[in-house]
């Protein structure tokens, strides 16, 4: 590991300062830690936000629920209000990482851990993400982990959060100081960029930028549910997963709000495959119709074209599943 | 030395031993569940392992691999690395190890740091003050490489197979055996490579004494470990001293000694000073051993009762060039079932990836799965229980040879599993819910030898017992079974022995490995405890089998007597060695055991999960239920991750390891292992050596993904030939959603 300045934020603003000038923010450390370790991160200086006041998970004017970036994984998977209200948020980061790295890992980093793409971790090897420039690596090579929507020709990389899918599908929205003091608020659907010609640029985060917290918008109607599909029951990355909310409106689906993990470089949703369920009727063709929609540009590579029918059937059981319970 | 007399007891095991006389013994420690003497030691932190001992003024080292599969090193830019802070020196040489020794090598592997023959290869080593400055060196460390013509694809068409004779063997016409059929099966089943995974990663710290060095490694035969050091070394193996006294679990992976522990040892000389070098779990992963992976062919031919007519197993397997060992693949198969018209052979690739050796039960652990999924098919194409088919192809006398059996308890392990199991009431193709669920068995097989082993057992003039060897506890209970096999013999109490373990200045014992530690090592501390029953007999003026050892009292005839009065005042040492003898040869001698599983195949996504799994096992006399039964746990989860989570994945372009840490490299998780349970069926094997012990270690994990597999295809119809079974290889097989 490259030896470091290690600065202790005392406030916020101290935070995004250090960051704007070159300070890698770490918190819980669960995922920095390692890059570090292995050199595919080596910040000259961390800056250390973990004493600062954004621990609070409050309720909002406007009914919903704004959570500090330094909630843990842990606590707010236990949250009475998350578990009642927003069940597929608590459902999603239990099915994440461990207990142990859950009770470290916070709301912030979570959202911007980085991809497990094999060859990320292997500074032997090309990779565009890691060392703009020199390649990709996996494009024919192992395949299994990455992405079959969103890539390009530079980075198939997934994104491998659990929690930041959730939250795509409750219309998350994420507050950022920067180092001029300024707040702004960037809904989690603009938050993340595709990799197109330049997947070292993950998010619309800039320099000296500081995640103060994640905004949920006040409780939607319906019924929602996670489902994470993976290469042993616990401890490892979605292959597939899928977070769903479905309010039916008579016997025809009234809201369909569905994000999709483990098959893109972001966290993914598909406006029209929603629009596709919006006013029809709960039935299998209409699941298969959206499923449709929603991998017609699939592209897989060498290892993983076993997503797109995982992915068709994790959905339309899902999507079985959930009117079935919103109708009742 | 203040000894008695003079006192060893040499057994060389040419005849088998019918006296059963640890039945006769009366402490009644054996065989119990008695806890681990070193337990407290290692769940309070403070059995230390090898990298846990800092001598003072240690340097830590950190490996440098090389980055292509094959090539040249021709040189390394030192100059910028020896300026970062900290660093002290960056090594490489011809003394450097290009990969480890095998199990009981006895030699160095093949040397040298400037012929490249795989990614991940050591070709230099950084010392530092520090760990985080050193592993930081080795980052920076940039090497000037030639790359070579390397072969990375073992199932290349145009790659030369090599055929060992010795490897290969047929009887009768197994071609036309297959056109008679009744009922055949035909099939090709594969399994990936897997790393050994034990839970402490590679480690050593080495310090000299002028020409004295000692090793703090982490190691399973210091035996054979020692002389490997000395010849890698170019020095006299009298000074090597090696200490291993806790060792983090090894499976195959630290039979031989492995690059860090050379590498350290050199560091210290150069240095002045102690050196530590650890290893990454992905240098673990690509430095150290992998188990080959395997393609199988796979033909039986059965007559309408399914009674087997005749077997073709023909395995291929790879390995880095200049290395002898292959993945013994079809081990068990001459002897398991019947069938005169046979076929079996072991073909061998050279690849330029990370070395093969001994990784969980070589041989048995994949051959035996591939062959127990086979005889399922022949199950179902005969419309025969698979227990009864079992039951039916079991073999009087050896097929191969006509050698009888020391001793056969497969069809009493099949029948106790099928009762524990619940076999005849079973659920199959049935659902619970989204899940598929079904069942399904396996046979266990596990050939079973000895190897020469030494220990010195003292009894002192105050009742206390002292037991030492240069034996290894790998996480196995060697601290627990010899310290009751000891107290059984000499009726002394476990609070009253002290067991010295892992010690390479002490009697050489077998080590660990194989199967053969528990017998071989506990055969040379009940030879040594028999020497010195003798002697107290002798004290006594009785006969050896008339004296009664018990709490630290003699009773002979009518008299009873506490030891210590027995003893004077000078302590009795003996040393016991066993060797293998006919009794290796003689007969064929193995373990035997039955796996049963009930497993759920999700009906929209594929994933399998292992609802519940039961082992009934003989393998002679249980020295301690509980570690005994441990092992077999453990076996079995790793038949869990055989069967559905483990593979190493290999980039076919240059040989990459891509996988080399336990994020990705899935062995099972506490959530993927159900509520197992082990049975063991009654068994004394004379043949097998005087305790009547026979090897369990790796018997649990011989066959035991094959039931799992076997349950899946009758859960949900698919059947799995390409391991592990990843839901994307049951998905096609699935009904719609
Ligand atoms: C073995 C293992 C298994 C895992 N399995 C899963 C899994 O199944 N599902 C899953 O979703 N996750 C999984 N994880 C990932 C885990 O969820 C993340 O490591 C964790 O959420 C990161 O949070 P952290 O606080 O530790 O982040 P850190 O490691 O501290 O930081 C991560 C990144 O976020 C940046 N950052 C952190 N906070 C802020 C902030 N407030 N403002 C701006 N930048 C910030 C840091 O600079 C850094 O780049 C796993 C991790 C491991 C190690
Ligand atoms: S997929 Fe992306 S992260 Fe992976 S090697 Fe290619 S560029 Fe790097």
């Amino acid at each position: 590991m490259k030896s470091f300045d290690y600065i202790r934020a005392t406030d916020t603003g101290h935070a995004s300062a250090e960051a704007a000038e070159g300070a890698v923010i770490i918190a819980g450390g669960t995922n920095l830690l390692d890059l570090m370790k292995l050199e595919v991160m080596t910040p000259d200086a961390l800056v250390d936000i973990t004493r600062l006041d954004l621990k609070q998970i409050a309720a909002t004017d406007d009914g919903g629920l704004r959570i500090g970036t330094l909630v843990t994984n842990a606590d707010l998977a236990a949250h009475m209000t998350v578990r009642t209200d927003y069940p597929m948020l608590s459902q999603a980061l239990l099915a994440g990482a461990s207990g142990q790295l859950r009770n470290k890992a916070t709301t912030g980093g979570n959202l911007l851990q980085r991809t497990r793409c094999y060859y990320f971790y292997d500074t032997a090897t090309p990779c565009n993400k890691r060392a703009p420039g020199t390649g990709c690596a996996a494009m024919e090579g192992a395949t299994r982990l990455h992405a079959i929507l969103g890539g390009s020709d530079q980075c198939i990389a997934t994104h491998p959060s659990d929690m930041a899918v959730a939250m795509r599908a409750l219309d998350a929205v994420v507050e950022i100081e920067a180092s001029t003091g300024e707040t702004r608020h960037v809904p989690l659907s603009d938050f993340y960029l595709l990799p197109g010609d330049t997947p070292q640029i993950e998010t619309v985060l800039r320099r000296g930028d500081l995640i103060t917290a994640v905004i949920l918008p006040a409780p939607a109607q319906g019924v929602q549910s996670y489902t994470k599909v993976r290469d042993r029951a616990s401890y490892a990355f979605a292959m597939v997963s899928v977070a769903g909310r479905i309010a039916m409106d008579g016997d025809r689906i009234g809201q369909a709000s569905i994000a999709f993990g483990g098959i893109a470089p972001q966290p993914w949703r598909d406006a029209d495959a929603e629009a596709a369920l919006v006013g029809q009727p709960a039935t299998r063709e209409t699941f298969a119709r959206a499923a449709d929609i929603l991998l017609a540009d699939a592209k897989p590579a060498k290892d993983n074209a076993f997503k797109v029918p995982l992915t068709r059937r994790t959905l339309i059981a899902t999507l079985t599943d959930l009117c079935g319970k919103a109708a009742s | 030395m203040n000894t008695h007399t003079k006192m060893d007891a040499h057994h060389v095991m040419d005849a088998p031993d019918h006296r059963n006389r640890l039945d006769d013994m009366a402490q009644g420690i054996l065989g119990t569940t008695m806890d681990r003497p070193d337990g407290p030691l290692k769940v309070t932190g403070t059995a230390t392992y090898a990298h846990e001992d800092h001598p003072a003024g240690m340097l830590h080292g950190v490996l440098v691999r090389a980055t292509v599969p094959r090539g040249t090193l021709d040189g390394t830019h030192d100059a910028a690395v020896l300026a970062l802070p900290g660093v002290r020196r960056v090594l490489h040489g011809d003394r450097f190890l290009r990969n480890p020794a095998q199990g009981t090598a006895n030699e160095a592997p093949v040397q040298g740091s400037r012929e490249i023959f795989y990614v991940g290869q050591p070709v230099a080593l950084v010392v530092a003050e520090t760990f985080e400055q050193a592993r930081h060196g080795a980052q920076r460390l940039v090497l000037q490489m030639t790359p070579g013509d390397a072969v990375t694809d073992p199932t290349a068409d145009d790659i030369a197979v090599e055929r060992d004779p010795d490897e290969q063997s047929s009887m009768g016409d197994l071609d036309k055996a297959m056109k008679d059929a009744a009922f055949s099966v035909d099939q090709t089943y594969t399994t990936p490579g897997h790393t050994s995974a034990a839970m402490e990663p590679h480690a050593a710290v080495a310090w000299w004494d002028g020409d004295k060095l000692t090793i703090r490694a982490s190691a399973q035969m210091l035996k054979y470990n020692k002389n490997e050091i000395a010849d890698s070394l170019g020095i006299d193996v009298r000074d090597v001293h090696m200490l291993a006294p806790y060792v983090g679990g090894g499976f195959g992976g630290k039979l031989g000694i492995s690059p860090e522990a050379v590498a350290a040892a050199l560091a210290a000389r150069d240095l002045g000073a102690p050196v530590s070098v650890a290893m990454t779990r992905r240098q673990v992963s690509e430095a150290t051993m992998r188990r080959s992976e395997t393609v199988q062919q796979i033909r039986l031919a059965a007559d309408a009762d399914g009674v087997l007519t005749g077997i073709g197993h023909v395995a291929r397997v790879s390995q880095l060039e200049d290395e002898d060992y292959a993945e013994p693949v079809t081990q068990a198969t001459p002897f398991l079932y019947r069938g005169k018209n046979r076929e079996i052979g072991l073909e061998l690739v050279r690849v330029n990836a990370t070395c093969a050796g001994s990784v969980r039960a070589p041989g048995e652990a994949v051959g035996l799965t591939a062959l127990e999924i086979a005889m399922d098919e022949l199950a179902v194409a005969a419309g025969i229980d698979p227990v009864e088919l079992r039951r039916r192809n079991i073999p009087e006398v050896d097929p191969s040879d006509d050698k009888p059996f020391s001793s056969h308890t497969l069809e009493a392990a099949l029948d106790d599993g099928a009762k524990a199991f619940g076999w005849d009431g079973r659920k199959t193709k049935t659902t619970d819910g989204d899940w598929l669920v079904g069942s399904g068995m396996s046979s266990a097989v596990r050939v079973n030898m000895i190897g020469e082993s030494h220990a010195r057992v003292t009894l002192n003039p105050d009742g206390t017992l002292l037991i030492e060897t240069d034996m290894t506890d790998v996480g196995t209970g060697t601290y627990a079974i010899l310290t009751q096999i000891a107290g059984e013999m000499l009726g002394v109490t476990p609070d009253r022995i002290t067991t010295v373990l892992g010690d390479s200045d002490l009697p050489e014992s077998a080590g660990s490995g194989g199967s053969w530690g528990a017998s071989s090592a506990g055969s040379s501390v009940f030879l040594a405890c028999e020497r010195i029953r003798q002697e107290i007999a002798k004290t006594l003026d009785c006969d050896e089998g008339d004296l009664t050892l018990k709490d630290g009292i003699a009773t002979a005839a009518n008299r009873q007597v506490p030891l210590a009065q027995v003893l004077g005042d000078a302590p009795l040492t003996s040393t016991g060695v066993i060797e293998p003898g006919k009794t290796s040869e003689a007969v064929r001698q193995a373990t035997f055991g039955a796996f049963f599983a009930e497993v759920g195949v999700h009906r929209v996504t594929g994933e399998v999960r292992v609802r519940r799994m039961h082992g009934s096992f003989a393998a002679g006399r249980i020295l301690n239920a509980k570690t005994a039964r441990s092992q077999c746990l453990g076996g079995m989860t790793f038949g869990i991750g055989m069967a559905l989570t483990e593979a190493m994945i290999f980039d076919p372009r240059d040989g990459r390891l891509v996988n080399g840490d336990f994020g990705e490299y899935h062995i099972p998780v506490n959530a993927d292992v159900p509520q197992l349970t082990v049975n063991f069926v009654h068994e004394r094997d004379p043949w097998a050596n005087p305790m009547q012990a026979k090897g369990i270690g790796e018997l649990g994990i011989c066959g035991a993904g094959a039931c799992v597999l076997n349950a899946i295809h009758d859960a949900c119809g698919v059947r799995v030939r390409d391991l592990p079974a990843t839901l994307d290889r049951i998905l096609d097989g699935l009904p719609e959603v």
